[in-house]
């Protein structure tokens, strides 16, 4: 009999767990990013297109698959998709369904430890009086473990593995008791510190405590529609590799969410609610903070310089400064808020990584829930400190590329043409209908067999082969050559080997082989994770065949 | 703000807000399912039981 006994508290508890699961660090962080660099408001017509035919359908997908799988005592994906066809190769695909979690959780939780650090940080006044080159060297010397301005040893080890211990218990206290209980709590918070950071940045005025330009300046700059790049496939992929990311879909979390779920219950409402909850918090709350106050202090043109490197570095390096220019307490507010809300969109994502994990020793190993909590919080640690130690040498960025990028849409791939052609649209039309509160529109029918299983390997094309420059043009004209950011070109590490061949100094050099060593080394261990994941599911299964059970 | 910017982001924002409000409303506003249902908190309540 399975050791796993849990299950939700209340509707709404599981509807903001759900939603706490894909509001993460990207909403607030990615998507302006991506906006800024693709299109400015046009951006968001593909978006929206993406979120209706690809987003809401891998929802309902991953619901109904969650939901299905639970009504035979399963709670993570190997076995979900185990029960929904004969072919007994089904659940190794499944294992990505684990092993995302795990390998995201590793480095996810690095970031989320950087926000509770910096909450501290806002409090105690560590960027009071500091000028933005001093925030950006602060977060420099935190991320290569340098010298401790709290007077804590290896300060970001300690809050990392704060931030570990703080996840596994919440696990180890279950879904209603841990889980349900911090995104109740967390999800509201997350809104309200949104809201106030939002209204702050659509008021900032030109020639008021240091600013450069009006909040309309940086709404321009965002939503101005640039209807030409509609017509570029990379603007495209780009817009549905956000909704990807945003949704939390492709991973295993929200399989294993659903599966606490009664076939007599609804999921498509459920999914919805979810599902826009988390727009509104990218669209409307993320959209209004980065980048109208990054603008508004700094101008475009620094802007559009910093969006080069990634929302991490205008959240930890710019925006801590920024804070400040609205005087020392209203900065040390803003600061915890901002940071704050992050930790929130945080920590609801990386205890969802837990539960995959938990779910499979519950069920299949009849492991306890503080025994299963415990050890995903030790897998973690072990894989996610490379990540801290060489961060410089790109570790966190591998993981992310591997775990958090291609494994997704491969994952999600898969599922989609299972759910529609081998478990069968006619089955799987049934398991999104049973209970629902919700006339699930006809078309839907179609869009989920045919349009999503086929953006969705676009996008996987779109990646693996991604022509130089995005100009996919000049591509299809004949011209094509791989851009370094292609899969391909990256399991070469292209990039990384031209840079070699081109460096002359003696220290540079060195600097790149390191980097090269500890790349393939994270992939290894990253191989080694995923085959004794495998491995386990195997021996999973060979005890279930024992035990008669199947 | 530009005009163009302006009406892509009210319609952006009143689209998304008025959809996650109005989906919201109805898992709060739907009747519930008599027990057993997948929700633990709501076990007891007398009214919520299925009749035998």
């Amino acid at each position: 009999m399975s050791a796993n006994k849990e299950s939700w508290g209340s509707r709404v508890g599981l509807i903001l767990a759900m939603a706490g699961n894909a509001v993460g660090l990207g909403n607030f962080l990615r998507f302006p990013v991506q906006a800024v660099q693709n299109g400015g408001g046009a951006f968001i017509i593909p978006y929206l297109v993406c979120f209706l035919v690809m987003g809401i359908p891998l929802l309902w997908i991953e619901w109904s698959m969650g939901r299905f799988g639970g009504k035979f005592g399963h709670h993570s994906t190997p076995f979900i998709v185990d029960t929904m066809h004969k072919n007994r190769l089904w659940k190794y695909i499944g294992v990505f369904g684990i092993w995302t979690n795990i390998a995201v959780a590793a480095y996810y939780c690095y970031i989320e430890s950087w926000t509770l650090s910096y909450m501290l940080h806002s409090i105690v006044g560590t960027f009071q009086g500091l000028d933005q080159d001093a925030v950006a060297a602060f977060f420099n010397s935190y991320v290569s473990i340098g010298k401790s301005t709290l007077g804590i040893p290896l300060e970001p080890v300690f809050f990392y593995v704060l931030c570990l211990l703080l996840n596994t218990f919440i696990l180890s206290q279950g879904l209603s008791g841990g889980v349900e209980r911090v995104a109740k709590v967390g999800m509201p918070l997350l809104i309200l510190f949104g809201i106030f950071l939002a209204y702050k940045g659509v008021t900032i005025t030109a020639g008021e405590n240091g600013a450069i330009n009006d909040s309309s300046v940086g709404l321009n700059f965002l939503w101005t529609p640039n209807y030409e790049q509609l017509w570029s496939p990379s603007v495209w992929l780009a817009a549905a590799g956000q909704i990807f990311f945003t949704l939390s879909v492709g991973m295993g979390t929200v399989h294993c969410y659903a599966s606490y779920v009664r076939s007599k219950d609804d999921i498509a409402l459920n999914a919805m609610s979810a599902g826009w909850m988390n727009e509104f918090v990218e669209v409307v709350l993320g959209a209004a903070i980065l980048i109208p106050i990054s603008i508004g202090y700094l101008g475009i043109d620094r802007v559009t310089e910093l969006v080069q490197l990634g929302g991490l570095g205008l959240a930890f390096k710019t925006l801590p400064y920024l804070f400040f220019q609205w005087g020392d307490v209203l900065g040390a507010v803003s600061g915890v808020m901002w940071f704050g809300l992050l930790f929130f969109a945080g920590i609801t994502s990386s205890l969802a990584m837990g539960t995959p994990w938990m779910g499979f020793l519950q069920d299949e190993f009849n492991w306890g829930r503080k025994a299963s909590a415990w050890s995903f919080g030790l897998i973690v640690f072990i894989l996610g400190m490379p990540t801290v130690l060489f961060f410089k040498y790109g570790v966190f960025d591998e993981y992310d590329y591997w775990a958090g990028t291609v494994s997704l849409v491969v994952f999600a791939l898969f599922e989609s043409i299972l759910f529609a052609w081998v478990f069968g649209m006619k089955k799987g039309w049934r398991e999104i209908t049973s209970g629902s509160d919700i006339k699930v529109p006809g078309i839907y029918k179609f869009i989920i067999k045919f349009i999503t299983p086929l953006l969705l390997l676009w996008v996987f094309i779109g990646s693996l082969v991604t022509p130089k420059g995005g100009d996919w043009g000049a591509a299809f004209a004949g011209n094509w050559v791989l851009d370094d950011s292609s899969i391909i070109k990256k399991m070469m590490n292209s990039s990384l080997k031209d840079q070699l061949a081109a460096a002359t100094d003696a220290a540079q050099i060195e600097t790149l082989q390191n980097t090269l060593f500890y790349v393939n080394a994270s992939r290894i261990l990253l191989i080694a994770v995923f085959l004794s994941i495998a491995l386990l599911v195997y021996i999973a299964y060979k005890k279930r065949v024992r035990e008669g059970k199947i | 703000m530009n005009t163009s910017a302006l009406i892509i982001m009210l319609t952006t924002i009143i689209m998304v807000t008025g959809l996650t409000l109005y989906f919201f409303y109805k898992v709060l506003t739907v009747p519930p399912r008599p027990e057993p249902d997948s929700y633990t908190d709501n076990d007891d309540e007398l009214e919520r039981q299925a009749s035998s």
